[in-house]
């Protein structure tokens, strides 16, 4: 899932205080889950807000609510002459949920309320790690099932550096070794004689490096535009 | 020869190889740099020249080798991968190679956060590159030097030609996977190896003896890393917080005892302490010599070049093979 956490309540002040009419709007998936941007959170961001205007004196109406998803127009669809009332949004969705409804909203603004992290796993309740970088080009069968590039903090393909001590990265003696990793598991595995291979420079094109990617699958939109066609031909016969 | 580098040319005699360190300053003082080549000129094969080491910024690499190299020391250019990607690091190296430069060692790079680890401000929230990998950037440089190929796979008309190095990290953690390591960088290339600082001498023979088993040292020349101990509190910090690096305890009551030795007297403390850590690092270079598979020693004294002179001379490595050129 997508991990994200909220902004503190003094950034989302100095983003909002020139607006009349907010609405909070939560996505109760993926930031749900970690606590940061589901219906929940945006009762309180929204809360806290109208607090901090009356403390300031600011007459500014804050509203909240929320969808189930900010990543597929027919989540939002419903609301949105609900959306035309305000004259900001503060999603707290992902940056996903921010970009898309932001390019459906026409002249109303839509500010982000999280910062959105990683993909990542709930590790423990309230504790969250990154564990895919979405590089396009996925190893992990080559690596044990553990990610170089996310969790790696050099992404190095051919590692471990000379930076692991104990266990840990070199950056801190609270984040682990990626590589320190791999190679225990591999061990457990019995495939540690794998890692002797050399992985070539990789094409970082499937990454972000490729600019903003796409995927499309064909046969979908194939049979989408199908059950269109004869839903109008059938309303034809009618 | 690949790179007719005064340094492969001690490896290619058989005679013990001599490198050292030279760490450029923060500052755009060529002097610093100049003065420090004067230090190590005559008293090593070549000196590393690092690249912005624990991601401090200093004058480049390529820049302080070359004022190095007018200075008649050799210098080995060093590469990490934490600052370019693979376009910025083989235009480096081949303005470095026309510049004259002849070795380069291969490095990750020290993450950006160690450069606000100490008093410094540092740069810990730049964005590091790692388009590459050591073992990958190892494999570029071959590829250039002995296909005449960049790593796209465009003609070289002139290659550059260096003799290539990497670092080893013997006894770094997970133990039993450092040989691979090693298997790894020589497989990809690299003629030379300069491993990390040592002091268990013991443990390194014991990761010595598997490479020797598995012929690694007849493919790479191994120099023995041997980093020059100022006092017990560094001696302290590195089997601490130094990866990859253990000190025996008994060498560290060596350093406390010439400590302790000086009573009250600080200036005097510091004097003994420097006066063991170089008789400590004889005996090492020593002791690393006589290790089955290792072809020289790579001497480090950070930020105390002239401690070099000294050293090289009492462990009987004076004067220094000298070839026709």
């Amino acid at each position: 899932m997508i991990v994200g956490s909220q902004k503190s309540i003094d950034e989302i002040w100095d983003m909002i205080k020139g607006f009349k009419k907010v609405l909070v709007f939560g996505c109760n998936t993926c930031v749900a889950i970690c606590h940061a941007g589901g219906e929940k959170e945006a009762e309180t961001i929204a809360t806290l807000l109208r607090m901090r205007a009356a403390q300031e004196g600011k007459d500014i109406a804050v509203d909240f609510s929320s969808v189930m998803r900010h990543c597929e127009p027919e989540y939002f669809e419903p609301v949105m002459e609900d959306l035309k009332k305000y004259d900001l949004i503060l999603s707290t969705a992902c940056g996903v949920g921010v970009n898309f409804l932001s390019d459906r909203t026409g002249t109303i603004p839509v500010y982000p309320g999280v910062n959105t992290s990683f993909y990542g796993a709930v590790e423990s309740p309230g504790n969250f790690v990154e564990l895919c970088a979405g590089c396009g080009n996925c190893i992990l069968h080559l690596t044990g099932g553990i990610c170089p590039i996310a969790r790696c903090s050099k992404t190095l393909m051919n590692g471990p550096c000379g930076g692991t001590n104990k266990g840990k990265c070199e950056i801190s003696k609270d984040v682990d070794c990626a590589w320190y990793l791999i190679v225990e598991r591999m061990k457990k595995l019995g495939t540690l004689e794998k890692l002797a291979e050399i992985q070539p420079a990789r094409n970082w094109s499937t990454s972000r490096d490729g600019g903003p990617r796409r995927v499309s699958l064909e046969h979908i939109r194939a049979y989408e535009e199908k059950e269109a066609a004869n839903t109008d031909s059938a309303g034809g016969k009618k | 020869m690949k790179s007719g580098s005064n340094l492969e040319k001690v490896i290619l005699s058989g005679q013990p190889a001599v490198t050292a360190e030279l760490g450029p300053p923060m500052s755009a003082d060529g002097h610093e740099v100049i003065k420090k080549a004067k230090e190590l000129k005559g008293f090593c094969d070549a000196a590393n020249i690092t690249d912005c080491q624990t991601a401090v910024v200093r004058i480049s690499s390529i820049a302080a080798a070359v004022l190095a190299l007018r200075e008649g020391l050799e210098p080995v250019m060093q590469m990490t991968c934490r600052d370019r990607n693979r376009i910025a690091i083989q235009a480096d190296l081949l303005g470095a190679a026309a510049l004259g430069l002849k070795n380069c060692l291969c490095l990750a790079g020290d993450h950006q956060v160690f450069s606000a680890a100490g008093r410094l401000k540092g740069h810990p929230g730049a964005k590091n590159v790692y388009d590459v990998d050591t073992c990958q950037l190892v494999g570029i440089l071959k590829k250039m030097r002995d296909e005449g190929l960049q790593e796209g796979g465009d003609k070289l008309e002139v290659a550059p030609k260096f003799f290539i190095g990497a670092s080893w990290t013997p006894m770094g953690d997970p133990i039993d996977i450092r040989p691979m390591n090693l298997l790894k960088k020589v497989n990809a290339g690299a003629d030379f190896i300069q491993t990390q600082g040592i002091y268990d001498i013991e443990l390194f023979r014991a990761q010595m003896a598997k490479i020797v088993n598995m012929g690694l040292h007849e493919r790479t020349a191994i120099l023995g890393g041997i980093i020059v101990p100022k006092s017990a509190m560094m001696l302290k910090y590195m089997d601490s917080s130094v990866a990859g690096v253990s000190v025996p305890k008994a060498l560290i009551d060596r350093m406390n005892k010439a400590k302790e030795a000086a009573g009250d007297d600080k200036k005097k403390a510091r004097e003994l302490q420097e006066a063991e850590g170089i008789k400590l690092s004889i005996e090492l270079i020593h002791q690393v010599l006589e290790t089955p598979g290792i072809k020289g020693v790579h001497i480090q004294a950070i930020e105390w070049e002239s401690a070099i002179e000294g050293i090289v001379k009492a462990a009987g490595l004076y004067p220094r093979p000298a070839f026709a050129e």
